[in-house]
């Protein structure tokens, strides 16, 4: 390893910052196209494949699910990480139990509206890892942070957080995604610093 | 060892790109070709071990083999890139690469090359629009460049766009200038809009050509 011996640090550090990655008070906003604009009253949620109760919720249905609050570091692959966000939303826990998810299912796709996808191995959106926020901060999500919902998967890096979420497909294989099958790591942990394939 | 570990680029040449960013070539002994819009990314480590990273699009062409050329906006208080834009030519910083895989474009691609971009998101632009003039094969292709900039001064590589405007007759380059604008301006001098979009790319005689059109944006920070 290179010591640039007159680097000086001007960040902040903390053990909260996983490798490589430095704190940013604001909020950026990164992604693959225009923003996709969808009122609430359009707002659709599709849960298939390998379940036993394919469901489409509209927002009225879904807001009524089960929420809960969470606040979370999120860390971007881009080297920003924020913390403390606040989210309110629907565990995925909730959604598996009601669209009764088949032994066979191994893998999550999630789409978005607009066409962006990315995949997740189930372990690591149960047991509270993951949700789909409805807010953030305590009001609607910004169509540009990915309103009106988008996945909240915080433990990994922010691009698995699909913007917009229109689909949750469950599969019995792993699918990689729209970042993952353009040089970005298929797993994505911050802490393991996993920002690219090679990586 | 993969070309995509970490590697030890050397600074070989630093210039101002404008007024407000600077060009910095680096030599890698590992090097891989990208493709135009790709970035390699750099780490600082200091003393007592603290890294910091950030990922830089790419300004040299593909056909430009061994070095990197980055376009980097001087931030006040920036902790890489005004580390960056004081290290002296022969120094030396970690850097790996090339990286990304949606944003890029290469003469194989069919159609027009289209690209809006603002202030130092031009760079990765520098490169597709060298690749072009690096490829004899390709003069002809139609290219329209759209470049939305605070003030001229802030137009990174003005001198070598209107060469290339010079070289190849197909090359368009539109300037749109925000803050201030010379003595003389016959140029836009407002930020993009529709209608500016619509003047300079949905003319008469430019639609029928716009099918397989190849568009890209960009502005800062790079897509992702």
């Amino acid at each position: 390893m290179l010591i640039n011996n007159d680097f000086i640090p001007k960040r902040g550090r903390s053990d909260r910052l996983p490798p490589g990655q430095y704190e940013d008070r604001g909020f950026p906003v990164l992604s693959l196209g225009p923003t996709p604009s969808i009122s609430k009253d359009d707002w659709k949620l599709e849960i298939k494949g390998l379940i036993e109760n394919p469901t489409i919720w509209n927002w009225q249905e879904f807001e009524k699910l089960p929420q809960v609050n969470v606040t979370k570091d999120i860390h971007c692959v881009t080297k920003w990480s924020k913390f403390d966000t606040k989210w309110r939303g629907v565990p995925l826990d909730e959604i598996i139990k009601i669209v009764k998810v088949k032994n066979e299912a191994t893998h999550l796709i999630a789409h978005s509206s607009d066409g962006y996808s990315t995949n997740l191995p189930l372990a690591d959106i149960t047991l509270g890892k993951a949700m789909v926020a409805l807010q953030y901060d305590g009001a609607d999500i910004d169509p540009e942070h990915g309103g009106p919902a988008r996945l909240l998967v915080p433990h990994l890096y922010f691009w698995k957080s699909a913007k917009w979420l229109s689909a949750i497909e469950f599969v019995d294989h792993d699918i990689p995604g729209f970042w993952e099958i353009r040089g970005y790591h298929n797993y994505g942990d911050p802490w393991k610093e996993q920002r690219y394939t090679f990586d | 060892m993969s070309n995509k570990n970490w590697q030890i680029g050397t600074l070989i040449k630093k210039d101002m790109a404008a007024v407000n960013v600077m060009s910095l070539t680096f030599s890698l002994p590992n090097f891989e070709t990208p493709m135009a819009g790709q970035h390699y990314d750099i780490r600082l480590t200091a003393p007592d071990g603290y890294q910091a990273e950030r990922s830089y699009s790419i300004a040299s062409a593909p056909e430009e083999k061994g070095i990197v050329q980055y376009g980097i906006e001087l931030l006040p208080g920036g902790e890489v890139s005004s580390y960056l834009s004081a290290l002296a030519v022969g120094k030396q910083v970690e850097m790996r690469g090339p990286i990304g895989g949606h944003f890029t474009w290469s003469t194989d691609m069919p159609g027009p090359l289209i690209m809006i971009a603002g202030g130092s998101g031009m760079v990765p632009f520098m490169s597709m629009i060298r690749h072009h003039l690096g490829k004899p094969k390709d003069i002809g292709r139609e290219i329209i460049f759209l470049i939305s900039a605070r003030t001229i001064e802030h137009v990174l590589w003005k001198e070598e766009l209107a060469e290339m405007e010079k070289t190849d007759l197909n090359i368009r380059i539109i300037f749109t200038l925000t803050n201030a604008e010379p003595d003389g301006w016959t140029g836009y001098s407002r930020r993009i809009d529709q209608e500016m979009l619509k003047e300079i790319f949905m003319t008469e005689q430019k639609t029928p050509k716009s099918a397989g059109i190849q568009n890209k944006m960009s502005a800062v920070p790079p897509a992702l």
